[in-house]
């Protein structure tokens, strides 16, 4: 649960008319970006980099295992991913070029299962999508995200940067004013972090479960008191794209730790 | 089926303490926590660990509510003969999950 | 109210409220180990100072004994003053063992002082403590 009771100090930003989005806003500057992970106490830092008991890795471990066989259908995931897909989740969210539409993990997966395994799509927040995503994620550790925002993307990253501006909810908050303009300051016990998303699917402390980013946004929008999307809306898979974009190359920490 | 890790060395010296780590994953719902309506989301949790090797039971552990969601326990025994050592993990309804890993005392 | 029993102790607890104050840890002691005294010593129990979230807090206890079949430590009990329900966990431990250390991760109901508690296999009772400042606690934030 998400308390923002601390944000009243926030109303006084870039005055209060609702729903404005500012016409010049500040940007992160590429020196001082970072990932969430340095917002985390050492405990929990620790915890993420246990390569034996971070919990995320228990999805990570069933993902494995998914991808070499799934009941149901005779083609795996390995089957035509011979060579495993290191590198993949860092491009991502990107076009489909045969549908146009823009597609992040979650996407990616399903439509692999429809068209290429005979399975029906898996439900954001099921065991098996979060482990495959969770494994496919972690296939890129460490790698720079490196998505396409330009030519097909451009006016999906637009929307999503559109998203991230605009005020909403009942505390009348963008993404922006907390991530962009107030990082690094207290909200209640936590810091708040620049808001990468680079660690998702993350384990959360809060969720005592692995969950995926689209999760988070939900929390982000409930916590504003704004009405969440549903799950896989595209507007969130462009802000998805937007927030990869805006990382300017962080490296992917799947499965993070967060609170 | 939940995913279990467990980390154990390969090999081990005889009478060498070694260090094993088990980690399953579940849920651990304590029974004080509310769902959206405010109805109490009933207690499920794993109840008992135990850890056998050599024909003896070297570790157990009782858990209770307050132990954190996807439970892992470091603990240690004496290496003493090659062979497996089990890890079995109960919950309150009796359902149990088990695992092995093989260690050779040199 | 929620009858929840757990392990050897029947503890009867109402979800948001109530939580265990230090007589319901006493009580749990005594329901466990009896009426012995308990010496403090010759264990040590290491918890963060600060825990930013009471869900999962790393907890390790350790007990000074040589573990042999004539001296070893057969149970570490550990206790919360705070939490909904006094008794974390117990741990049993055998000659086998070699070490009598354990760690593992709890979750803790907000700042509070943490006991342990080892039985030896002669009955002898030693304690060890230590407090953890909990950003988020656990169980009684909705």
């Amino acid at each position: 649960m998400i308390r923002l009771a601390g944000v009243a100090t926030c109303l006084g930003l870039i005055g209060c008319q609702p729903n404005m989005v500012d016409p010049a806003p500040a940007e992160l500057p590429a020196a001082e970006i970072q990932s969430g992970y340095n917002f985390l106490t050492p405990d929990t830092q620790a915890l993420q980099d246990d390569a034996f008991g971070n919990p995320g890795l228990l999805w990570v471990d069933r993902g494995a295992d998914l991808f070499q066989s799934v009941a149901g259908s005779e083609t795996a995931c390995a089957t035509c991913h011979t060579d495993g897909l290191s590198g993949v989740a860092a491009t991502y969210p990107k076009i489909d070029p045969q549908s146009g539409a823009l597609l992040n993990l979650e996407g990616r997966i399903n439509q692999c299962r429809t068209e290429h395994q005979g399975l029906s799509p898996l439900d954001y927040e099921s065991e098996a999508l979060l482990a495959l995503t969770a494994y496919v994620a972690n296939q890129s550790h460490g790698q720079p995200s490196q998505v396409e925002i330009t030519g097909p993307a451009s006016a999906a990253y637009e929307t999503g940067r559109d998203y991230f501006l605009t005020r909403r909810g009942q505390f009348n908050l963008s993404c922006q004013q907390c991530h962009t303009e107030n990082w690094g300051k207290q909200l209640r016990g936590d810091t708040i972090s620049q808001g990468h998303g680079n660690g998702f699917p993350a384990y959360r402390l809060e969720w005592q479960s692995l969950g995926s980013l689209q999760r988070r946004l939900r929390d982000c929008d409930t916590g504003v008191r704004a009405e969440p999307l549903p799950f896989g809306d595209e507007t969130y898979i462009a802000l998805e794209l937007y927030l990869a974009g805006r990382s300017q190359g962080l490296e992917l920490e799947s499965p993070a730790v967060r609170r | 089926m939940a995913s279990i890790r467990l980390a154990v060395p390969r090999t081990a010296q005889q009478d060498e303490i070694i260090e094993i780590k088990a980690l399953i994953q579940h849920d651990m719902e304590s029974g004080f926590r509310r769902g959206s309506r405010g109805e109490v989301i009933p207690r499920d949790i794993i109840t008992r660990f135990e850890c056998t090797y050599d024909g003896n039971t070297v570790f157990a552990a009782d858990f209770q509510p307050a132990i954190a969601a996807n439970p892992i326990l470091t603990f240690h025994l004496r290496a003493s003969t090659s062979g497996p050592i089990a890890f079995e993990w109960t919950d309150q309804n009796g359902t149990q999950w088990q695992d092995q890993a093989d260690i050779e005392v040199l | 109210m929620l009858a929840t029993a757990g392990g050897a102790i029947a503890i009867t607890a109402t979800p948001l409220s109530a939580l265990a104050a230090q007589e319901d840890l006493e009580r749990a002691r005594v329901e466990l180990f009896g009426d012995r005294p308990v010496q403090e010593g010759r264990v040590t129990l290491k918890l963060p100072p600060i825990a930013e979230n009471g869900f999962s807090v790393p907890l390790d206890v350790s007990v000074d004994s040589p573990m042999t079949a004539e001296d070893y430590v057969q149970r570490i009990a550990i206790l919360s003053p705070r939490n909904p329900l006094p008794l974390i966990g117990v741990f049993h431990l055998t000659p086998h063992a070699g070490l009598a250390q354990v760690s593992t991760r709890i979750r803790m109901s907000g700042t509070q002082e943490i006991e342990a508690i080892a039985e030896m296999n002669d009955g002898s009772l030693f304690a060890g403590r230590m407090e953890t400042v909990v950003t988020l606690a656990a169980c009684v934030v909705l």
